[in-house]
């Protein structure tokens, strides 16, 4: 009887991932195989060619190049913001007594709440009318302001509150005994912050990472609006506009695809025993 | 050391959202230089009459419920089978987990793929003997396939959350359950599920927000067609904003969407708050 259970359990586990893993498959085979075998009918679940022709393909003829250095750039840049001003605020909100600390944490925390699209058309208008760019003035009239550029593609990403939330809970749960000691030898806050705190806080620091990295890699409602110029586009709107292009050529849409998700699977794997801890803590005191 | 968090956080989030509740007052068309005509909740009043954003709110509920319907009873079925050991498990769990780490995007080109006339679901549609479908341009299956994509998307993540719970729960309490007399069904009825409880309403609420605000998935696969039956709030809010440029009518449905995300948040807060007592 038990055995039968166990037999079972594996058989649909089994199902189970070959179920969730199948579009996958798709993606890698047909990434793989020529241009002639991907219309090829019916499909087959290997390529009987296998070829790299399709990345060759994407990389030479399309912006790719230019769409992965942008999310590149992006990506690092919300990482390095997030890291820095998150842990910052986190740690004095957690440790630090200052006027107004509750309700700026409670607003901090009501900012996370609001959805994307509230902020969306408000916020294209001030990147749009940001004075003294892109052409503006100082009342930011005559130019296109931060729109198509690194910058107008990074406000919304600079600070989430989120990771302020997360890196709070993380420094709640460390003693007061370490600042004591450096207040003791004269340290000063941010000292104490720097030297005492932060090198041990790299659970949160590769969450906050991590979270950032996907979020800024995966954004597209805000780069759709505020990039019009090729130039500027990230890796999901250039591969929603191969997409969107009259006939498809799956083959190429595939290897851009899978270039595309390569890093943030890395960067997933590469973090997650840090990450899954750092989420773990955070989620003590709730 | 909480001031460029702050400074930031005021401009990229305060700012917009007091500015975005003044356009939500106005009639604006920037393609018009009189710029922001102010005319108080007239725009609420249009956009709560229009039959265009109810038809867009009841695709929005239709594809949130029906993708946790599909969701979240697999996603705790999973769970319950895999919690504990087994050979292979953390392989199965890192791939399960998987569609969660992929972008939406990147997810969308693949199945964009699976749906198209020659790709694997007419494909298997056609082993069986049935005809091809358009699925994502046919008006009654348009819906549907976004929905099924999405599930396949959340499954993983959700059991990864459900398993979580499942840890939670004492073994003590399993065994007295069985030393009672309870078979496996009425332990799961009586013991397991109430005190998974807490987490359920935790995933659908948080996934029931989360989805409520979906937008890439919809503009790749279909941009809100076939006939609109797939115009989520957001694809309306967009198509209103930027390609219609009527900002001010825009800007009031996302604050529609808004309170009503919120009410749902203040919701989930209340109900775990409570089932913590």
């Amino acid at each position: 009887m038990k055995g039968a259970w166990r037999w079972r359990r594996t058989a649909v586990v089994a199902l189970v991932t070959a179920v969730v893993m199948l579009p996958f498959w798709w993606l890698l085979s047909l990434a793989f195989k020529p241009e002639t075998e991907v219309f090829s009918y019916p499909p087959n679940l290997l390529p009987r060619e296998w070829t790299l022709d399709n990345f060759a393909y994407v990389w030479e003829t399309t912006n790719l190049p230019v769409a992965l250095t942008n999310s590149v750039v992006v990506g690092v840049l919300t990482v390095l913001s997030n890291v820095m001003a998150a842990t910052a605020a986190g740690y004095a909100f957690a440790r630090l007594k200052f006027a107004g600390s509750r309700p700026l944490f409670a607003a901090t925390l009501g900012a996370a709440m609001v959805p994307a699209v509230v902020q969306l058309i408000p916020l294209f208008l001030v990147t749009q009318r940001w004075p003294l760019a892109g052409g503006n003035d100082l009342f930011g009239e005559g130019g296109s302001g931060l729109l198509n550029s690194y910058a107008g593609l990074l406000l919304p990403l600079l600070v989430q509150p989120l990771n302020i939330f997360l890196a709070r809970q993380f420094f709640l749960d460390l003693p007061e005994e370490m600042a004591e000691a450096a207040r003791l030898d004269g340290a000063s806050e941010l000292r104490i912050f720097w030297s005492v705190y932060l090198p041990i806080a790299r659970p949160v620091v590769a969450t906050i990472g991590v979270l950032s990295f996907t979020g800024a890699w995966e954004d597209f409602l805000w780069p759709l609006v505020v990039v019009s110029s090729p130039d500027m586009q990230t890796l999901p709107l250039a591969l929603s506009t191969y997409a969107a292009s009259g006939v498809v050529q799956y083959g190429p849409l595939m290897a851009a695809t899978v270039i595309a998700t390569i890093p943030v699977v890395g960067v997933f794997l590469a973090a997650q025993r840090h990450f899954v801890r750092g989420l773990a803590s955070g989620g003590v005191k709730g | 050391m909480v001031l460029p968090a702050t400074i930031i956080l005021f401009v990229v989030v305060a700012i917009p959202i007091g500015y975005g509740f003044y356009l939500s007052l106005t009639s604006y068309n920037p393609v018009e230089t009189t710029g922001p005509r102010f005319h108080g909740l007239a725009g609420y009043a249009e956009v709560l009459t229009s039959a265009e954003f109810w038809r867009a709110l009841g695709v929005t509920g239709a594809y949130a419920v029906g993708t946790l319907i599909l969701t979240v009873p697999a996603a705790l079925g999973l769970a319950l089978l895999v919690n504990g050991k087994f050979p292979g498990v953390g392989l199965f769990r890192g791939m399960m987990y998987l569609p969660r780490v992929v972008s939406l995007v990147a997810v969308s080109m693949i199945w964009l793929w699976l749906y198209s006339r020659e790709g694997f679901f007419n494909y298997a549609l056609d082993l069986v003997g049935l005809d091809p479908v358009e699925f994502l341009t046919d008006e009654s299956t348009a819906l549907p396939s976004l929905i099924v994509m999405r599930a396949w998307k959340a499954l993983g993540g959700s059991m990864i959350i459900f398993l979580a719970g499942l840890q939670t729960i004492p073994q003590e309490l399993i065994q007295s359950a069985a030393v009672d007399g309870a078979g496996r069904l009425r332990t799961f009825r009586h013991v397991t599920l109430p005190l998974l409880m807490p987490i359920t309403t935790y995933v659908v609420v948080v996934d029931l927000i989360y989805l409520a605000q979906s937008f890439s998935e919809i503009y790749i696969l279909t941009s809100g067609g076939p006939l609109g039956s797939t115009t989520v709030v957001n694809m309306l809010v967009y198509k209103q904003a930027f390609e219609n440029f009527q900002l001010g009518e825009a800007s009031a449905m996302a604050f529609v969407l808004f309170c009503m995300i919120f009410a749902l948040a203040y919701a989930n807060v209340r109900l775990l708050g409570r089932s913590k007592k």
